[in-house]
């Protein structure tokens, strides 16, 4: 399963992390090696195995509709990196910008 | 009109009124200060663990019920990975291929509108942007409050059946109507509890389907429309002159009434969709799915059936009365206490409506009732009160919750058709104006409006009509 | 040996020859004589400790495990105290509650006597992939402890604690148990609450004991398990007496050998070790085809839920935050900057496993053969009541020897990962040691919720091969 630098880098965009050009060789090579081992299972012939997500079998867990206490604020905020008016800060977000017409 | 044809498909996100949020027990009220509604869960703390609110797959299951869907036997939770500094975990848990309700419809004025899902998710935390004009791309930063993160959210998928705005609102505004008589959601598009995106796309008549394009950011009704004639013209102009459409996500700017082009910095989404691993299958019994199925409401359209049928109301009347939150109620109890359905109706969407618009508020929160609205057609009815004298009385019983007998008494409005006491205030106005009596007598009969309008005045509005009338008539000719 | 089990300590200060002041205080003198060499702990809680023995002197508390110090992998949260999973990303947070089986543990009164080193979010199978430096094998400082729970095997195998908890995800206790010379077991899937144990993969991971006896791990096994509210995939049904099975015996249980966990991929003198312990047992042999392809499942379904887990270390909420001029910079520095390499890996390989266009090939076909993998041990598990192998294929290998080939290290699961991936309960015990001295382990496994059934048989096993060295700590390095 040969990883080209340029999936790698999709990837780690995917995955928000940020690679300089040692470490985008070094996970081609790396994934390259464990998705060879890996793909000797994408080769099998499953089609009439039902995947199993989990190991046991539950279902309908639920739970009343019924308040629990919250944390303060005080508690909610005391690990954020940054805050301002009881609110998380954040630099700007430029996940989506308007480009106009 | 262009000679294209529209095709509509609208995603509605309906945040459910339940008591605590979906996956933990904070609570789920809108309006609380900044994250103060929030718990390790619903702030996706390392070592935290959703749990499903029993009552938002009850509410899941009565909306899918409504709109005729079919409900899943054995639907997922999956997983819908993508980062985003307000959804506390960096995915957001959704439903993906097994939703709990899918394949039903909605009739609604203009054509029936296949629904295709209904499932459950998790609403999102909500940032403000600070900086020149609060707008994202201006801002210097952003605050984060989590206290909406993890809020029940059913989103209602439609099928692309709607064939144009007035179409889309339509169904929209059904949609509205059924989740409000359902009793599941405030419903209210201005405080965002329900939202709709839309896609819009124009084809040839009967062709394939043209490139689409999604609409967000309308925050009424009417501006579901707007945004959607507008973005059906620009699309028309883009091909008429032989251009083509480009698929993206807009946004509606209420301000300019136009959309415009939201570009994403990230390459096509990809959310690696995968069941929650931290939750297990929902397979809501079939007894269940009986015990509500039997319970359910009365939904608009068979209540606007027996309306019609029973009460003799008008289409439009029926749709104000089924619209507006309250009024039915009120003309309901008004009617069971005696009044008659169209005097009541009459009312209620009338001036009763007027002043709750005026006042901004719901008509349980006015000083009215169905009890009140009763003895105010009684006391028209039995001629205590003018029809303008009454419509002040309403005024103020709805300000102050006054009965409208109280409010008679206390400001002096019965009416006044005491015979005697009107035939020595006519004869004043007679003597008094020796003129107009005699070009009367002359023939001049539409002074007989000016003798009423001066009784009126000496009894400062309080005259019964008909009995001056009456009275003037028959001095007038002495 | 038996002086230093946590049964013995806790009937000792029951019956009033010591008590748990002087357990912490010698407890903690030990680790301040020997933690040097080992760097089992990453923080020591002395002082919390203290006061909870004080509390137990008093007897304002009870329990089965009254005045019993612990030492909790730092992957469990405890309220007010740092939590960082062996990572930089996590450095200083500090939750503010506490894990369900923490929770637990010190209601049926053991102290938590310090948070224990481990891999970087529990990935890894030599606890050198810590951002706080690796910890050492108490039996050879030279060597790797296992991991990724290598700082709670350690602290027990050095006489820091008699017992300690970590979490197993595809071996991360029975490995590191095997190669430090002590009891490392796992429970079935959904026995013992997951709340509070941050996650690494949620359909895997389990937490388990461990201890110098079968009878401890029982003990402190029994005091965390059972339903648990707050965790959807909580069992529900009961825990039953696994204390009491212990010296039930093994008469009637059918032992079964797995093949395809005792070929050639074991090591000579572990194999030797292993087929001396299981000696006179009469077990049969049974052959397992999809064990072959487990390891790949595993590392296709554990990345996979990793890099959606570990989304949530973005640098908004808690924990590191390198700034940037924009959110999305800001994340992508901080997880650059907060992830070692193992992590980052593990992520990108989850990440593109479940991307569009790979999904099927890779997580969804690593699905079904975890399919297989259940299937195999039904049909095992039809013909016999524990099946064996070696914990793990090679005994302590070199500090930095794996570090370069993950594929190597992967290896290291082989013979511990099919129990994670259908759920059923496992345990190590300690079989002997190879001619480097070097501890060898013994792996039972049970059908799910036949932990009874699974403490029964190891504590006969343990007796029959009667295993009593111990690792000689100088306490030389500071
Ligand atoms: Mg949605
Ligand atoms: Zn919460």
């Amino acid at each position: 399963m040969a990883i080209t630098p340029d999936d790698v880098r999709h990837v780690a965009k995917l995955a928000r992390l940020d690679f300089d050009e040692a470490e985008v060789a070094r996970f081609a090579k790396d994934l390259g090696d464990i998705l060879e081992h890996a793909s000797k299972i994408a080769e099998l012939d499953l089609a009439d195995v039902e995947p199993t997500a989990h190991p046991i079998k539950l279902e309908n867990v639920w739970r009343p509709d019924e308040l629990r206490p919250s944390l303060t604020p005080e508690q909610a905020l005391a690990n954020a990196p940054a805050a301002e008016e009881q609110k998380f800060r954040v630099p700007r977000i430029l996940e989506v910008e308007e480009v106009g017409e | 009109m262009s000679r294209f044809e529209t095709v509509i498909g609208i995603e509605v996100h309906v945040e459910l009124s339940t008591n605590t949020k979906m996956f933990c027990g904070c609570s789920n009220r809108f309006g609380a200060p900044p994250n103060t509604n929030t718990c390790p869960v619903c702030l996706g703390l390392p070592g935290s663990l959703p749990v499903v609110n029993e009552q938002a797959v009850r509410d899941a299951m009565k909306i899918g019920i409504a709109l005729n869907c079919e409900v899943a036997r054995s639907c997922l939770f999956h997983r819908k990975n993508y980062f985003y500094p307000d959804m506390p975990k960096d995915f957001q848990i959704s439903q993906y291929d097994e939703p709990i309700c899918f394949g039903g419809y909605l009739d609604v004025e203009g054509g029936r509108v296949g629904i295709t899902r209904a499932h459950m998710e998790e609403d999102t935390g909500k940032s403000t942007h600070i900086g020149e004009g609060g707008r994202i791309h201006d801002a210097t930063h952003s605050l984060i409050d989590y206290n909406r993160a993890g809020v029940p959210l059913i989103e209602i998928v439609s099928e692309p059946d709607i064939t144009g705005p007035a179409h889309a609102r339509a169904y929209a505004t059904e949609l509205r109507n059924v989740l409000r008589s359902l009793s599941v959601s405030d419903v209210k598009m201005e405080e965002g509890s329900m939202r709709c995106d839309a896609n819009i796309s124009l084809r040839e008549p009967g062709g394939e389907f043209g490139t689409k394009v999604e609409i967000k950011n309308m925050n009424s009704l009417r501006s579901l429309q707007k945004a959607l004639e507008y973005e059906e013209a620009r699309q028309a102009e883009l091909l008429e002159s032989g251009k083509s459409v480009t698929q993206e996500t807009r946004h509606w700017n209420e301000a300019d009434g136009e959309t415009h082009s939201m570009r994403s910095k990230e390459e096509a989404f990809d959310y690696r969709y995968f069941p929650e691993p931290d939750l297990v299958p929902q397979a809501p019994p079939l007894s269940l799915i009986e015990e509500i199925r039997s319970s359910m409401p009365e939904l608009p359209a068979s209540r606007r059936a027996r309306l019609a049928e029973d009460w003799a109301l008008t289409d439009q009347q029926i749709f104000t009365l089924t619209s507006v939150d309250g009024l039915l109620d009120l003309v309901s109890d008004a009617v069971e206490r005696g009044t008659d359905p169209v005097t009541a109706t009459n009312w209620a969407t009338g001036d009763v409506l007027a002043k709750l618009k005026t006042d901004g508020v719901d008509a349980d929160q006015s000083g009215l009732n169905g009890h009140k609205l009763a003895d105010l057609c009684e006391l028209v009815a039995n001629g205590t009160l003018s029809t303008k004298l009454a419509k002040q009385v309403l005024i103020t019983v709805m300000e102050t919750g006054k009965g409208p007998g109280e409010v008679v008494e206390e400001e002096g409005l019965a009416q006044v058709s005491d015979e005697s006491e009107l035939a020595a205030i006519a004869e004043k106005i007679v003597n008094d104006n020796p003129g107009e009596a005699e070009r009367y007598r002359a023939g001049e009969e539409k002074l007989l409006g000016f003798f009423v309008g001066q009784a009126m005045k000496a009894t400062r509005g309080k005259g019964n009509p008909q009995a001056l009338n009456e009275l003037f008539r028959s001095k007038l000719s002495e | 040996m038996s002086a230093s089990t946590a049964a013995a300590i806790a009937r000792s200060i029951r019956e009033g020859q010591t008590t748990a002041t002087e357990v912490v205080e010698a407890h903690l003198a030990e680790i301040e004589r020997t933690d040097g060499d080992v760097r089992a702990f990453l923080e020591v809680l002395g002082g919390t400790a203290l006061e909870q023995a004080k509390a137990v002197d008093a007897g304002e508390v009870t329990g089965p495990l009254a005045g019993v110090p612990i030492a909790i992998k730092d992957v469990l949260c405890m309220e007010g105290i740092a939590t960082t999973c062996g990572s930089k990303i996590l450095e200083g947070w500090r939750p503010p509650y506490t894990a369900t089986a923490v929770r637990r543990l010190v209601e049926a009164g053991a102290i938590p006597i310090g948070k224990t080193n481990m891999d970087e979010f529990a990935m890894g199978s030599s606890t050198e992939n810590s951002a706080f430096g690796p910890t050492l094998n108490p039996w050879s400082t030279g060597h790797v402890p296992g991991g990724s729970s290598g700082g709670s095997a350690a602290a027990v195998a050095a006489g820091h604690a008699p017992v300690s908890l970590g979490s197993d995800t595809g071996g991360s206790i029975r490995q590191p148990a095997s190669l430090c010379g002590v009891v490392g077991m796992k429970p079935t899937y959904g026995r013992v609450s997951r709340y509070g144990l941050v996650a690494f993969a949620s359909s895997l991971d389990q937490i388990g004991p461990f201890s110098h006896t079968v009878e401890d791990a029982a003990i402190v096994y029994a005091a965390m398990a059972g339903h648990d509210p707050m965790d959807s995939t909580s069992l529900p049904e009961s825990v039953g007496d696994p204390v009491g099975a212990i010296g039930r015996g093994i008469e009637g249980i059918r032992f079964g050998v797995v093949t395809e966990l005792a070929g050639d991929a074991i090591e000579p003198e572990v194999a030797a070790a292993f087929a001396s312990a299981i000696e006179g047992l009469g077990a049969g042999e049974v052959s397992l085809p999809s064990f072959d392809h487990a390891l790949s499942a595993y590392y296709l379904i554990a990345p996979a839920e990793a890099s959606s887990n570990l989304a949530r270390f973005d640098g908004v909420r808690y924990g590191l935050r390198i700034d940037a001029a924009d959110t999305t910079a800001m994340m992508r520095r901080t997880r650059e900057a907060g992830f070692g390499p193992e992590v980052k890996r593990r992520i990108m390989l989850g990440t593109y496993a479940l991307s569009a266009g790979y999904y099927d090939a890779y997580y969804g076909q690593a699905q079904r053969v975890r399919t297989l993998v259940a299937n195999d041990f039904g049909r095992a598990f039809e013909d016999f009541d524990i099946l064996l192998s070696p914990t793990s294929p090679t005994t302590a290998f070199e500090i930095g020897e794996r570090t370069a080939d993950p594929l190597a290290m992967y290896l290291s699961d082989l013979c511990t990962i099919p129990a994670n991936l259908a759920g059923i309960p496992a345990i190590s015990i300690p079989a002997g040691v190879d001619s480097r001295g070097l501890p060898i382990g013994l792996q039972l496994m049970a059908p799910a919720l036949e932990e009874e059934r699974l403490f029964a048989a190891a504590a006969e096993l343990e007796t029959r091969i009667g295993f009593d060295a111990k690792p000689a700590l100088t306490g030389g390095a500071e």
